[in-house]
């Protein structure tokens, strides 16, 4: 058996679910026996048989990745409650295993799965997903890129129509339910729970989510930023998101402008008024940005040199 | 040979990883640290809060980049994603080495995030030590591979793991990482001894040397780092540092991690065997 024979057979059997009692399973998916597949590579030695020293590795792997994903998705997590959340994130683990050097990335295919794998998430489907973006884009505002901040006045003066940048970490999403709100709750919920019993919590997180469910889909315009280097949620108008969204996509000012305010009857006066004020403070949040970073363009260089 | 190729001829003490539950301490205290040593994956990213603070320890600290998925061992070739965003950290941190595990932990692209013990293997040395040439070329600095611990070991193995350990670094022409915890740990779960292991690397090629704690269960022990270092581990690093001199030393303590003062203190230990080997030489 050389090297790539005992790597792939290997990878399989840690890879492999483990069973309701967290131990290895006694067949492989293609039905042998799992005690023969790993005495076939695998030395016993006087404590452990081949299957228990496979089943070490088996079990670290699956608490790994479980643990990552519920630490990553609490606020799913509390909507669907516990135990169908490792149902769920054993079966995403199994479709949509780690393709990355990084345990960041391992919810990034979550929402695009779970549309395919509604059955995990509903009643509560809608809810769900929506949880399931913010969560994801808290991650990616967290260490998204950031470039230095621009004045939006400096670009005004020599540009009456200029393009504006956003800032790479800054994470817009149309919601149609308050997660923002909701996943807040929760987490308050968790650590005023570290004061009580964890059966009080999970009861206080159940009735916070069965409130928000209760209630009418509210749509919500959020954007997801960072002040100090700690996330926040803001949200804003459907104008404003509008307008970011144009921002975003590369839209001139004036364009932006169009495409925020369309079909609305506003007086010129006013709508300048609301452009500004919207300036004011996303340039104070520090929103708008330059070129690349130093950073960045060091990793483009070399992506051009290899 | 405190100083040598494989550590960029530095001259380190001891130091400590660098973990967030410190980070506030580190930042308004500001300690003396001879260094501490970084998980590379968790600042190989865009921006925010890790940068931000990894920047300001870089203001006022020597820096090593310790990596946990470069997969030496591993089929495929490296990861360019992985080795542009390595370099740009490289160049941030002006690390004066690297180290990674000796090790694979993917496999066609899915990664397992674990080091998964390597068949002891002529053609597994020829081709880690090849992965390790290219990584090095890339990066353009010195590596050094650490010994894992291990839980299983393969039929196939034609070598001990240090006669294997021996085999890649002298192909790869890198340095070690001389994880004297790790090799306690694999001692107990295949039944060598450690001294053994310990005489039978390389000494002019270590270059840093890890100590830590560990777990005991009833037929194994598990790499937790969730302890003290115990009194055998410290009689290993002792013999390391018998054999390759005054080196570079870290303590990794990941979970359960204790005050700053105490993980530091405890990593101070080692001061002691070090001033011993000094007056017995």
């Amino acid at each position: 058996m050389n090297l790539l024979d005992i790597q792939h057979r290997m990878l399989e059997a840690v890879m492999q679910p483990l069973t309701p009692g967290e131990q290895m399973q006694p067949r492989t998916r293609d039905g042998r026996s799992m005690h023969e597949v790993a005495g076939e590579f695998i030395k016993p030695n006087d404590r452990l048989s081949s299957f228990e020293r496979l089943e070490i590795y088996n079990r670290q792997y699956w608490f790994r990745v479980l643990a990552s994903l519920e630490e990553d998705f609490r606020g799913l997590r509390a909507i669907i409650g516990p135990r169908r959340f490792e149902v769920l994130s054993k079966a995403y683990l199994v479709d949509c295993p780690s393709e990355s050097f990084t345990l960041r990335n391992l919810g990034s295919r979550l929402e695009w799965w779970l549309r395919s794998h509604p059955e995990h998430i509903q009643p509560r489907a809608a809810l769900a997903l929506d949880m399931v973006r913010l969560e994801w884009a808290e991650i990616e505002a967290f260490d998204g890129a950031a470039e230095p901040v621009l004045v939006p006045g400096d670009v005004l003066a020599s540009d009456p129509d200029p393009q504006f940048t956003l800032q790479p970490y800054l994470q817009l999403l149309s919601l149609r339910y308050p997660v923002d709100d909701l996943l807040v709750a929760i987490r308050k919920d968790d650590s005023d729970g570290e004061m009580a019993s964890n059966a009080i919590s999970e009861r206080q997180k159940q009735t916070r989510v069965r409130k928000v469910a209760r209630q009418k889909p509210q749509a919500v315009c959020l954007v997801v930023h960072r002040v100090d280097y700690s996330v926040y949620f803001k949200r804003v108008e459907p104008e404003a998101f509008k307008f970011l969204h144009a921002l975003r996509e590369g839209k001139s000012l004036s364009a932006a402008v169009v495409l925020a305010f369309q079909g609305h009857d506003i007086q010129e006066s006013r709508l300048l008024g609301i452009v500004r004020g919207w300036f004011e403070n996303w340039s104070s949040l520090g929103w708008f940005c330059r070129s690349e970073s130093p950073n960045q363009e060091f990793i483009s260089s070399l992506g051009r040199q290899s | 040979m405190p100083a040598n190729p494989f550590n960029g001829f530095t001259d380190f003490g001891v130091g400590i990883g660098l973990r967030v539950p410190h980070f506030q301490h580190i930042l308004s205290e500001k300690p003396v640290v001879s260094w501490f040593e970084i998980i590379s994956e968790n600042y190989m990213i865009d921006g925010g809060r890790p940068l931000h603070v990894l920047d300001q320890i870089l203001e006022r600290y020597r820096v090593v980049q310790h990596g946990v998925s470069m997969y030496f061992g591993s089929p495929e070739p490296p990861n360019r994603e992985h080795l542009k965003r390595l370099k740009a950290l490289v160049k941030r941190t002006k690390t004066p080495w690297l180290t990674d595990h000796l090790c694979w932990g993917s496999v066609d692209g899915t990664y397992s995030h674990d080091l998964l013990p390597m068949p002891y293997t002529f053609e597994a040395a020829r081709l880690t030590a090849q992965k390790i040439r290219e990584v090095r070329d890339f990066l353009e600095i010195p590596i050094a591979v650490e010994n894992v611990s291990s839980y299983a070991e393969f039929h196939v193995s034609e070598m001990t793991e240090w006669e294997f350990l021996t085999e890649v670094v002298e192909l790869a022409d890198c340095g070690i990482l001389l994880d004297v915890n790790n090799i306690y740990v694999s001692s107990r779960n295949h039944n060598f001894n450690p001294h053994d292991y310990v005489n039978g690397v390389p000494a002019e090629r270590v270059a840093q040397i890890h100590i830590a704690g560990h777990s005991k269960f009833e037929k194994y022990i598990l790499d937790t780092h969730d302890h003290p270092v115990i009194d055998p581990v410290w009689k290993l690093y002792a013999r390391a540092i018998e054999r390759a001199g005054r080196t570079a030393t870290l303590l990794e303590w990941d979970d359960k991690i204790p005050s700053f003062e105490e993980v530091h203190n405890e990593a101070l230990k080692a001061n002691q065997f070090i001033a011993e080997m000094a007056v017995a030489s």
